[in-house]
């Protein structure tokens, strides 16, 4: 269990922000080769346990192993991936060079970065764009380079933080493809999302609120134990089924 | 070492890009020189005070756009991305000083050429001037980086420039010669690099050789490496 402890293992994790304890005694993991949806109310900690599990979180307790390292070792971070909630590119680059770059840092050889980078393009459907400056380019498209420039090094593990936002039903369905596809090659993913409707891609569910563990679930599960017809109900019925139950257990304490 | 340069590669990419600020970078602190020149034409006001601009200009605009390149890495999130990548604090400090230091050379010898155009004498070796102005103008940079860690928005960054140059040129000995100046003031000149810089130049003006400024050549040096050292310990890999 500890050697194949998974792609991710955080047990009893609290994490301090602006002088508020946002997450709170966490015990959540992230198997091998699956992708694992992280869902979640706004300002329920998604982004926050993400830093924590890519190493730049300040102000953590408990323990997060990545790959079998404490989070944040250098040797990590040639094996994890990180996108951004917002798109963290380089406006005033091209879409190329902003890819070339980040495989560069990943550790690709120059030779092979223009290979990895061609392919990095292709999957995130921007051909055509390589040579437009990622600022003259969509907001969707932009999120599309933030995208490609965590894949173009091909790591063991990928967070990403609600990639599909903002992305038109055909391209969300192709990137879920290629998550899924990743998993299969026995990638690791750790994907966070608003949209209810993509927990049903997902092979596992984690559910978030208030920085605390709601469910820990497989969509089907998630269906069948809440009774509800699709992913945004059942999510709804659970969020409200904690939101008693934290009010239950608030009374209780008095 | 090629993180250092691939990272120094794609800053000089994005400057490259803003053609404007690279004009603005090179022909601004000929401009100010020419007006000098113009306004005391006819005086040795040029050839006393004018390797000394040739000095100062390119630190203080290094200085700004420097701090304010590394904030915008800051605020849009790049900077957050680089730290969960092979790229090393030192990599990423190393590689905005190196180009930097490269922009800075073509500037210090426009600068300089310039200086010469519109009539300006240096009694000392030539290329010292330009040595002097590049280390300068890499000093500068240095400085803007290690004081962009310390600003947490775009009126800080900008504030910082004030705050950490200012300081420096009102006791470098450019108002008032040095030892002119109380005891207090004269002992802060002294830990400040540019008293050094502009010392050097002054000297360079006057006909001095190698031997006399190395001393102070030597604390830019220094001031350089501190502070690139201070931009690597004030780098977080981690933030709140
Ligand atoms: N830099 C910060 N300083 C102080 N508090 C913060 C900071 N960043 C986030 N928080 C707080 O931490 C909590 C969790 O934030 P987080 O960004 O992890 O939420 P999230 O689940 O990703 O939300 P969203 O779905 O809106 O992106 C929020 O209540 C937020 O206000
Ligand atoms: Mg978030």
């Amino acid at each position: 269990m500890v050697n194949n402890g998974g792609a991710v293992r955080v047990r009893g994790l609290d994490v301090e922000r602006g002088g508020r304890e946002v997450i709170a005694g966490l015990d959540v993991d992230v198997p091998t080769g699956q992708v694992v949806g992280l869902l979640g109310p706004s300002g329920s900690g998604k982004t926050t346990l993400m830093r924590a599990i890519v190493g730049v979180q300040d102000r953590t307790r408990g323990e997060v192993t990545v790959l079998g390292e404490p989070a944040g070792s250098p040797g990590l971070r040639r094996r994890v991936g990180y996108v951004t909630q917002a798109a963290s590119v380089y406006t005033d680059l091209t879409v190329v060079q902003n890819l070339r770059y980040f495989a560069r840092l990943a550790g690709l050889p120059a030779a092979g970065a223009d290979a990895a980078v061609a392919r990095a393009v292709d999957t995130v459907d921007l051909a055509g764009h390589e040579k437009q400056r990622v600022g003259t380019l969509s907001g969707g498209e932009r999120s599309r380079v933030s995208l490609a420039a965590a894949l173009v090094g091909d790591p063991e593990l990928l967070v990403l933080d609600e990639p599909t936002v903002g992305l038109d039903p055909v391209l969300r369905r192709d990137l879920w493809r290629t998550f899924r596809g990743l998993a299969a090659d026995g990638r690791s993913l750790l994907v966070s999302s608003h949209v209810m409707d993509e927990a049903t891609q997902c092979g596992r569910l984690l559910l978030l609120r208030r920085g605390e563990l709601v469910a820990d679930t497989t969509p089907d599960e998630l269906l069948a134990e809440t009774g509800a017809p699709d992913a945004e109900r059942a999510f709804l019925a659970l969020i409200d089924r904690s939101e008693a139950a934290g009010t239950t257990t608030g009374e209780e304490s008095r | 070492m090629t993180l250092t340069l691939t990272t120094a590669a794609r800053v000089l990419a994005q400057i490259r890009f803003d053609r404007r600020t690279v004009a603005l970078i090179i022909v601004l602190p000929c401009l100010l020189l020419g007006l000098i020149a113009w306004m005391f034409d006819g005086t040795p006001v040029l050839d006393q005070f004018g390797p000394m601009l040739v000095g100062l200009f390119p630190l203080i605009v290094m200085f700004l756009v420097t701090s304010v390149a590394t904030l915008r890495e800051r605020q849009s999130g790049t900077l957050e991305r680089l730290m969960t990548t092979p790229l090393g604090k030192g990599d990423f400090v190393a590689g905005y000083a190196l180009a930097f230091a490269g922009l800075a050379l073509v500037q210090a010898l426009v600068v300089v050429g310039f200086a010469l155009l519109v009539g300006m004498d240096v009694a000392g070796p030539l290329w010292l001037v330009v040595v002097v102005a590049l280390l300068d103008a890499v000093l500068g940079s240095c400085l803007g980086l290690a004081a962009s860690a310390l600003a947490r928005s775009e009126f800080q960054a900008v504030q910082m420039m004030p705050a950490i140059i200012f300081p420096q040129l009102i006791t470098c000995g450019l108002l008032m010669p040095r030892d002119e100046m109380p005891q207090v003031l004269e002992w802060l000149s002294r830990v400040f690099p540019l008293t050094y810089a502009v010392e050097a130049m002054q000297d360079l003006a006057a006909g001095a050789e190698w031997p006399d400024v190395a001393g102070a050549v030597g604390v830019i040096a220094l001031f350089i490496v501190g502070a690139v050292t201070l931009g690597v310990a004030t780098l977080r890999r981690r933030t709140a």
